[in-house]
């Protein structure tokens, strides 16, 4: 238990102060990070919750057209059910998409100049 | 009646007759996963070893731990009993599971990972005013993460009686100790680097048996979902509507009000689970974080579309007395589903029997350490660190006070075991899953995208949502007033919905925006800055 010799993996990079940190809050640059994240994000969670709660309502009030049999045992309730796992893959998938394409290259940009620059 | 009975008692007599396979078995899983601890024991010098793995996993393996965490007995046990004895609407808890994954990868998963270091707490408290954040972070990871220890030693009680055939409380209780005593080795020698590979064992272990019994119902109905749905409709006495939604809680205006708050818990509670958010601090970056959900979103996703031919594979195959009379919530379901599928009565039989309950058992036990890890660094971390020792304790005592912590909630937990044995183990953890959407989502959203939020925001979101939503449990029929209720010789439960999310999720949320409106203080622009900046680049990040 080596406390007093902290690996030196750990603090290599300088922490930028926090007037470099309002600075970047306040960039142009970051602001096309926050609303190239929120302006995705935020609306697609709306519509996932929107989509999943559907599937909760029509389960609750529309007994009777969630039952309806669409082939052999397979109703519209079941169908329903997979198709909220089916676009809980798709979603996740086209998140990572412009995550990777549209964040992450802006994301780094910035972590680098402000951990070199400092 | 007495058929269904006999049969049971049949059962358990077979698998006791096995019982020296399934203790073999389970011996088996202990002692691998006790050599992985204590290989990796020797490998935790300091307390990022300890509480985050040393931040090298891969995504992949931390993808397969966090499913590990979070395919507990609830998934296992819990579902496959819900939807061998309520159909269709047993399905719900697999479908609100999985989404609620997407709250995680979209919103909390990377900015956590960027800007905390070992707790929730980390990044609540973030721009706040550190000692009542962390104290109040503290408190809910602790009473969100015995909720659910509550559901896996239930898990185990049931699980036990089932195949060792001890029905005697002193059993039970011995069993349920060895859980606790296990979990504290684990936790306290193993750190996260050691949990993490028990979480990985053991989600393999539970793929593959949820994979073979899949496999064997599917071959008995010869690939044909129609017929095993048809089948489980029929031999469940309820007919078509077993497949449609209504069964469990379409009975009155209240039964589907609380349809709505579970839903709601589901799907929001995820990203609150401290248990789970401390896993993503075990990846080297942001981006290995999002990776990692993202296999655990497709593994997860696999095992709970299994979940239907588990559950309706036991209604197809078992009959309903005989689920009831095993465990009157169905806990039981899957590993008789195990029995029925190589043959009562035969040797076949009873080896998949003793194979499923292992696995079930591997489950909870891994778990069960996940959780405790998670309140154990949550109190070393937040409460003793930061709080008491305001900042000044070495790592070493950290890590001294972690363990002694894993010790105390091992106890307290195997004291809770005992308490909640009827109770449908899935319908369990959906309470710590509204409870930690109540306290800690708000807290967490807010920290995480709201300028002005404020400290007395923050502490009135988290106490706010706690304390209803523990409230509202405490007045259910969850705990008194209901023949499957922890107290049911008692009645106190005014309150009629048996998930509270419905009234405490929105109740939290509001708290954290009234607490800021009316707080006096400025919130930290400074503070936020660094946060936000943190949170969206991974600058600066551990």
């Amino acid at each position: 238990m080596a406390a007093e010799a902290p690996p030196p993996s750990k603090e290599q990079h300088k922490l930028p102060t926090p007037e470099e940190f309002t600075e970047v809050q306040e960039s142009a640059e970051f602001g096309e990070l926050r609303r190239s994240h929120r302006s995705f994000a935020f609306p697609l969670t709306i519509a996932f919750v929107v989509w999943y709660l559907l599937y909760v309502l029509l389960s609750n009030y529309a007994g009777g057209f969630m039952g309806t049999k669409l082939f052999g045992n397979i109703n519209v309730a079941l169908v329903f059910g997979l198709l909220q796992f089916v676009t809980t893959f798709l979603i996740a998938w086209w998140y990572s998409r412009h995550a990777a394409t549209q964040l992450d290259p802006k994301a780094e940009a910035i972590k680098t100049r402000m951990e070199g620059g400092a | 009646m007495s058929p269904a009975i006999t049969h049971v008692t049949l059962a358990a007599n077979e698998a006791s007759e096995h019982r020296t396979l399934i203790i073999t078995l389970f011996a088996l899983f202990v002692v691998a996963t006790l050599g992985i601890t204590v290989w990796a024991g020797r490998q935790t010098k300091d307390a990022a070893d300890f509480y985050a793995g040393g931040r090298q996993f891969s995504a992949f393996q931390n993808g397969l731990a966090v499913s590990g965490d979070y395919m507990s007995a609830a998934s296992f046990l819990g579902i496959a009993g819900a939807i061998a004895l309520f159909g269709y609407d047993g399905f719900l808890y697999s479908i609100g599971f999985l989404v609620a994954w997407l709250v995680a990868l979209l919103l909390v998963a990377e900015p956590l990972r960027n800007s905390g270091r070992y707790t929730m707490g980390d990044v609540l408290a973030y721009r706040m005013r550190q000692r009542p954040v962390r104290t109040a972070a503290g408190t809910s990871t602790i009473v969100v993460s015995i909720f659910y220890l509550l559901a896996q030693m239930a898990g185990a009680g049931v699980l036990v009686s089932l195949l060792l055939g001890i029905t005697s409380d002193a059993g039970k209780i011995l069993i349920v100790a060895l859980v606790g005593v296990l979990m504290i080795v684990y936790v306290s020698i193993g750190g996260m680097k050691g949990t993490t590979w028990v979480q990985m064992v053991k989600a393999v272990l539970l793929i593959g048996g949820t994979l073979l019994i899949t496999f064997l119902v599917l071959l008995k109905f010869n690939f044909n979902i129609s017929d095993l749905l048809g089948s489980a409709a029929e031999n469940s006495g309820k007919g078509e509507a077993f497949l449609e939604p209504g069964l469990q809680y379409g009975a009155d205006g209240t039964t589907k009000l609380d349809f709505i708050s579970l839903g709601i818990a589901l799907v929001l509670g995820t990203a609150g689970l401290p248990h789970i958010l401390i896993r993503f601090y075990t990846v080297p970056n942001a981006k290995a974080a999002r990776k990692s959900v993202n296999w655990a979103i497709g593994i997860i996703g696999g095992f709970y579309l299994m979940t239907i031919a588990l559950g309706f594979g036991a209604a197809a195959l078992i009959s309903q007395d005989e689920i009831i009379a095993s465990n009157p919530s169905g806990n039981t379901a899957a590993p008789l589903l195990a029995l029925h599928l190589g043959g009562v009565e035969s040797a076949w039989g009873a080896i998949l029997l003793a194979t499923i309950s292992a696995v079930a058992f591997a489950t909870i036990l891994a778990v069960v350490a996940g959780l405790t890890l998670a309140s154990s660094s949550s109190f070393a971390h937040d409460i003793y660190a930061n709080v008491i020792r305001k900042g000044k304790a070495t790592e070493k005592e950290e890590m001294r006070a972690a363990r002694w912590a894993t010790v105390l909630i091992g106890i307290v937990s195997i004291g809770l075991g005992a308490l909640a044995r009827d109770l449908n183990v899935a319908g369990l953890v959906a309470l710590a899953f509204a409870v930690a959407a109540s306290a800690n989502l708000p807290t967490i959203l807010y920290s995480l995208f709201w300028k002005r939020f404020t400290t007395q925001g923050a502490l009135w979101s988290i106490y706010g949502g706690l304390v209803v939503a523990v409230g509202l449990v405490l007045f259910s029929p969850v705990v008194s007033g209901d023949p499957k209720a922890m107290f049911p010789d008692v009645d106190f439960a005014w309150f009629p919905l048996k998930n509270p999310g419905i009234i405490s999720i929105p109740f939290g949320f509001l708290m954290g925006w009234l607490g800021t409106v009316l707080s006096k203080e400025e919130p930290d622009a400074k503070k936020y800055a660094e946060l936000e900046v943190r949170s969206l680049t991974g600058t600066g990040a551990h």
